[in-house]
């Protein structure tokens, strides 16, 4: 994908040729009382203008952790960053100062959550909620604001926006909430945009919409996009690279169609042999056997190994790292030639 | 909502009819002569006991005595106290003084428990925390009666701050004691009220939302924390009006206060039956009315409820 001006202009806010997003090495833990659970495990990404990167894995990954890490709403206590960085054009996010950081925060990277219902105040008017954006990052005053919402609310296809500016979320459909979530999340125009399994809680056909969406703002406004599911299919399509997270680190990294092609991962062959496909229709559908690993006491060598059916005696004693089996592809495995090959 | 409120009068009549029947049942069953006392030392005579029975229709069974009351009631005439006195008139005065009391101490109840429950919600866990979770049990579990004499003699006798007793005619800081010590247990429920819902919606999704979208922590605690955990609040502090009221009772016989409270007491010991039922059917008809307009109030503060 191109990028467009938007990415020098970050660019200029920050070092030199900076990536836009670059997540280095981040470690996030939760002091708990049953012991110290390890959520996130030396997990390094970047993201490019413009660009649309697919965070994939199954649920307690750690998906969501490093998304609410990037953006700084972990709750702490619990959780504690230990070690990494969130650089934004350059500049650290972990080491600002929070009224720096709330800067941002939403004017610079915005978030959607999976439940717009739970996420959006029920208490305030939907119109209301968007038009804060505009009230406390640009003091725009009341009736401005609400009539920049009232031009969200269009710009995210809301039938009757302006009667229905005063409405509260629950008077919505679940995929109008979340397309009241997104106009709150791209009010200021940021430059990145997290979307955390926006379509999960949606209808099959409301999850399309809502993809079309997303990627037709994308493509507008040129931000970057990272976009966390669980769900290869949705991926496919709309994703330029894919990360793929197990028991908080990233195990394989590639771009979409080499990645669907031919995986370099065990993990990931796992996930893709587990997709219906229509020509297996009536045999038994793949699934990974075994359970992810507890974050409290992770298994030695490599964390898949318990449940990996390539697995040797290297992969219980040493821990693969990271790295490039072939360029633009990474793999956390021993094998990843192997794998790749078959 | 019209509709609503008009459904909700309708259903408080036989709530109203049962409460009072009950209360005059009881009332009007307890053993004794309720002409003693009526003609000096000596027993009444006769002709006197048979004119009390036919005035307040004592030999009717007691639904039609319920009924002929009831009906009085409602053409607005409370009846007499054996004084001779018009119950309404002594009402009306005494009414003022209570609600003065109970207003104040839900005044009181308002700004102490929410402030309290604010500052432990916000560190669950933590010092603040604590110290409102161990005063507020403390307070809860000592009777009412006690902390109401224990401060009388401590902030009244011994260091003098408050008068001992209230005046016939009380001023807002004659009150200040008696309001303090009938808020007590609920400023108590409150502030562990206020407290795990401010909790609770620490914790909730669109707080994080919130943060999110960059806004800074007095925006996200004061805005959408505050309104969000002060919907139990305000609609417990509507209810509870109605029970300070009722609780009144205790308090107004310690400060010996000219409320409602002390007419009833006497009432009682006098065997007073019409002033006693007259008096508790205007707090019923009371309590009924705050209950209705928390559930109102309710459905203003939560877009989700609607009354239609
Ligand atoms: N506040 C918290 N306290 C303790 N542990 C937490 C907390 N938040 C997350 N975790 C743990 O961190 C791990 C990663 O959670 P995360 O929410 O990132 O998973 P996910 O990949 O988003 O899964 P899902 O698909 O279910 O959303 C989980 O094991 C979870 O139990
Ligand atoms: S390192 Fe070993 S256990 Fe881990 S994924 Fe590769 S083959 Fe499987
Ligand atoms: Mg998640």
């Amino acid at each position: 994908m191109t990028s467009l001006d938007k990415s020098t202009d970050v660019a200029t806010l920050g070092h030199g040729d900076a990536p836009l997003l670059e997540v280095d090495d981040l470690y996030v833990e939760f002091h708990t009382r049953d012991g110290i659970a390890k959520a996130i495990n030396g997990v390094s990404f970047h993201l490019e203008a413009g660009e649309t990167l697919a965070v994939l894995g199954e649920s307690g990954s750690g998906k969501s952790v490093t998304a609410q890490a990037i953006m700084g709403i972990l709750d702490m206590p619990p959780a504690v960053v230990p070690r990494g960085a969130v650089r934004y054009a350059g500049r650290d996010l972990l080491t600002m100062s929070p009224k720096e950081r709330r800067k941002i925060r939403g004017p610079e990277i915005s978030m959607i959550f999976q439940d717009a219902l739970s996420a959006l105040n029920p208490v305030f008017p939907v119109g209301w909620q968007i038009a804060e954006m505009f009230r406390v990052h640009k003091g725009m005053n009341r009736r401005d604001a609400q009539a920049e919402a009232i031009r969200l609310m269009e710009r995210v296809q809301i039938p009757a926006a302006k009667d229905r500016v005063r409405s509260y979320p629950h008077q919505f459909s679940g995929g109008m909430r979340q397309r009241i979530m997104i106009a709150m999340a791209i009010a200021l125009n940021p430059r990145i945009l997290i979307a955390d399994e926006p379509t999960t809680a949606l209808d099959v056909t409301v999850q399309a919409q809502i993809m079309a969406l997303l990627q037709e703002i994308q493509e507008e406004s040129g931000m970057g996009l990272i976009l966390i599911t669980h769900d290869l299919g949705v991926v496919a399509d709309v994703a330029d690279r894919i990360a793929v997270m197990y028991a908080g680190r990233i195990v394989e990294s590639a771009d979409v169609l080499p990645l669907y092609a031919d995986p370099a991962h065990p993990y990931t062959e796992g996930l893709l042999a587990s997709i219906p496909q229509l020509e297996q229709k009536g045999k038994e559908l793949y699934a990974i056997k075994g359970l992810p690993p507890s974050l409290l006491r992770m298994p030695d060598g490599c964390k898949f190994n318990p449940r990996c059916s390539r697995a040797q005696d290297i992969c219980r004693t040493d821990d693969p790292e990271l790295r490039e089996v072939v360029p633009g592809r990474w793999s956390r495995c021993h094998f990843a030639e192997e794998v790749l090959g078959d | 909502m019209g509709k609503y409120i008009v459904r909700r009068l309708l259903q408080m009549i036989p709530v109203a009819l049962g409460a009072t029947f009950l209360i005059y049942a009881m009332v009007f069953s307890l053993p004794g002569d309720p002409t003693t006392g009526k003609c000096g030392e000596r027993n009444c005579p006769p002709e006197f006991v048979a004119a009390f029975n036919e005035k307040y229709n004592l030999d009717d069974p007691l639904l039609v005595q319920y009924g002929k009351y009831m009906g009085n009631v409602l053409q607005g005439d409370l009846g007499e106290a054996q004084s001779g006195l018009p119950v309404s008139e002594e009402l009306s005065e005494r009414y003022v003084i209570t609600f003065k009391l109970g207003g104040m101490a839900l005044a009181i109840e308002a700004v102490i428990g929410i402030l309290a429950g604010i500052v432990a919600g916000l560190r669950k866990g933590g010092f603040l925390d604590a110290l409102v979770l161990v005063s507020t049990l403390f307070v809860i579990s000592i009777p009412v009666f006690v902390i109401g004499n224990v401060s009388q003699l401590f902030f009244g006798i011994e260091l003098g701050w408050f008068p001992v007793t209230v005046p016939f005619e009380p001023s807002l800081f004659d009150l200040f004691m008696p309001a303090m010590v009938l808020a007590s247990a609920s400023v108590a429920y409150l502030a562990r009220l206020m407290r795990s819902s401010m909790a609770e919606n620490l914790r909730s999704d669109y707080v994080r939302t919130a943060n999110a979208k960059g806004l800074g922590p007095s925006r996200v605690v004061g805005v959408h924390t505050l309104r969000n955990s002060m919907i139990p609040v305000v609609t417990f502090l509507g209810y509870d009006f109605g029970a300070l009221l009722g609780g009144a009772i205790i308090t107004e016989g310690i400060f010996n206060i000219y409320g409602v409270g002390g007419y009833i007491f006497q009432g009682i010991s006098d065997q007073d039956g019409i002033a006693v039922v007259s008096s508790v059917t205007v707090l019923v008809v009371i309590y009924l009315l705050m209950n209705l307009l928390a559930d109102v109030l309710y459905g203003v503060l939560d877009p989700r409820i609607s009354h239609d």
